[in-house]
């Protein structure tokens, strides 16, 4: 079958270069069913990206929910293997709030899953694929890679309270320096240990140029672990994407609870959110009980609309009028010639209101006459 | 193109003389006239006249990249955005107030009548006070005179109104002053120019 690429929405296109793209680098696709019991939901909510989850009593009176994400059900379908990592990648409808009215709505998205023994090689090939999965939806695009081993050590250096830590992790993810230092002169941090807090606020861009800032204020701990960890990715990474559309931004967040690594966030130019999310999420593992480790991330497909600006100028290319004296053979061929050249045909007995052609045609003794529009 | 989303009034007037003083001028904008949305093509920037508590939902969805929005409403609806800068400009107070010689009977359930629903159940959930939200449009003052709630949740600037009613702070909940936000996709393509204004307006600010 052949099909006409100008047809295809950015989504449909994107749905079918991703799954190439996926395909060869050896991820199976992971088909799942829509529901799932809400239990599973109910234990890890913070790992959601939404609350809100649609729920019913299944059959047998168990209380079930129609899937508000992929990443849990995968992971509880995967097995602890050693030396092996599980790959996959989907492409499905969740349902969760959706919007500013938080109504509910069906979220197309697209991803994939490594659990397993998550290495240096996982790792670096789930940042490419991230970054090339952007590159197939639009060439003018951001991933933003953080990681949290980094924003834990200049937190920890504070010492604040519980909800001292929580004001300053949001405020991290604000870009929110006055309210970060705010909270930092409330609890009585000494100026001194804010420095790192300060440098991952206000430091993003280049990785080499940012690793550099941070490294002499980085200890010889858990920090410099992760930024050396960053260091060897960036450099896995080589020409498989262009250098300068990977940045490190500290203010990309994820709960600590389930992440425990790299977090990215994609960045598509015409689309006013991030389009893709992610990260290792080892934690989430442990908490259900695994030895394995995870890392994936999540496309946004149904934000890939506000891509769609060049809306078609015409419904059809020719609308071809007739009525009850029409021969209808004559008709059909007629329309027949006209979809073989390449052209979108509709027949009707009177032109259809707000309809928008090229051509408007009737049918003669002599053949297809244009009455309006240009051949 | 830069969009900026500015706040009607007063406010909005003197945050758009420190982004002109930034190198984003549109003199067009202060004239008198009607017109909500003005374009200087040479300082590539784009102003638009909004309701202050819709800035946050323009640069949210990006129709803005940036724009000034106090901090109430900031907490009131929590935008997905970044918040740049304390502006140090629209400085008031989101306070807890009520009738003169109120006192609170923690037996009972506190009524509290407000605009900002969201931060006064965060405020009360803080303290582990049992409350039951009224939420009003206007005329807030009102409420605890007419016996409708114990106390209101509400903006205070000098507190005139307040008095005015007879009725007086009992709390601050938190200090509000005017922030410069932006859109988290724009600040990743506009960086350049987000990053150029926010020093500037910050070094206004300091100075």
């Amino acid at each position: 079958m052949k099909i006409n690429d100008n047809m295809l929405s950015a989504t449909e296109k994107a749905i079918f270069a991703l799954r190439s793209l996926y395909r060869s680098r050896g991820y199976s696709q992971y088909k799942m069913s829509k529901f799932e019991e809400y239990d599973l939901y109910a234990e890890n909510k913070n790992f959601l990206v939404s609350d809100s989850i649609i729920t019913f009593t299944g059959m047998g009176g168990k209380l079930m929910a129609l899937k508000p994400d992929v990443t849990l059900s995968i992971v509880k379908s995967t097995n602890d293997a050693e030396g092996t990592v599980n790959k996959v990648y989907y492409n499905e409808n969740v349902y969760r709030a959706k919007g500013g009215d938080r109504d509910f709505g069906e979220i197309m998205q697209a991803g994939l899953e490594c659990i397993g023994e998550i290495d240096d090689y996982s790792l670096s090939e789930v940042l490419m694929l991230a970054a090339q999965s952007l590159g197939m939806i639009s060439e003018d695009f951001v991933l933003d890679i953080s990681h949290l081993g980094i924003v834990a050590e200049a937190i920890d250096i504070l010492g604040v309270t519980v909800s001292g830590r929580a004001q300053i992790l949001s405020a991290i993810a604000d870009k929110n320096l006055h309210s970060a230092l705010a909270v930092c002169s409330e609890e009585g941090v000494e100026e001194e240990k804010t420095k790192l807090l300060r440098a991952l606020i206000t430091c993003y861009g280049e990785p080499e140029k940012v690793l550099s800032e941070l490294d002499p204020l980085l200890s010889d701990g858990n920090g410099r672990a992760a930024a050396e960890e960053l260091k060897r990715l960036f450099l896995m990474l080589g020409n498989s994407v262009p250098r300068d559309k990977i940045r490190i931004d500290f203010s990309v967040a994820g709960d600590m609870n389930y992440y425990s690594g790299i977090v990215m966030s994609g960045f598509i130019r015409g689309i006013s959110k991030s389009v893709l999310s992610g990260g290792q999420y080892d934690n989430l593992l442990r908490k259900m009980g695994r030895r394995s480790g995870a890392v994936g991330f999540a496309l946004y497909l149904d934000l890939l609309e506000e891509l769609e600006v060049d809306r078609e100028e015409y419904d059809v290319d020719a609308l071809i009028i007739y009525d009850e004296n029409t021969d209808i053979c004559a008709l059909r061929n007629a329309a027949d010639r006209l979809s073989a050249q390449g052209m979108s045909v509709t027949a009707q007995k009177n032109i259809p209101e707000k309809m928008r052609y090229k051509q408007l045609m009737k049918i003669t003794e002599s053949g297809v006459e244009i009455i309006e529009g240009h051949a | 193109m830069l969009n900026i989303a500015l706040p009607k009034g007063r406010l909005g007037e003197r945050v758009y003389n420190m982004f002109a003083a930034a190198g984003f001028e549109c003199p067009a904008l202060l004239e008198n006239s009607r017109k909500l949305i003005f374009e200087n093509e040479e300082a590539g920037v784009r102003y638009f006249w909004v309701k202050p508590s819709d800035v946050a939902i323009y640069v949210e969805r990006g129709a803005a990249d940036i724009g000034v929005a106090g901090k109430d409403i900031l907490l009131e609806y929590a935008p997905d955005v970044y918040e740049l800068l304390d502006m140090n400009t629209g400085i008031c107070r989101m306070a807890v107030a009520a009738k003169k010689g109120f006192r609170d009977d923690p037996k009972k359930t506190l009524k509290v009548a407000t605009k900002f629903s969201n931060i006064a159940r965060a405020h009360y959930a803080s303290r582990g006070r049992d409350i039951d939200i009224i939420h009003l449009n206007g005329s807030i003052e009102i409420a605890p005179i007419l016996g409708l709630s114990d106390v209101i949740v509400d903006i205070v600037e000098t507190g005139t109104t307040l008095k005015e009613n007879d009725l007086e702070v009992i709390e601050t909940v938190v200090p509000i002053s005017a922030r410069l936000i932006a859109n988290k996709a724009s600040f990743k393509f506009k960086g350049d120019d987000i990053e150029r204004l926010t020093k500037h307006i910050a070094e206004q600010i300091k100075g």
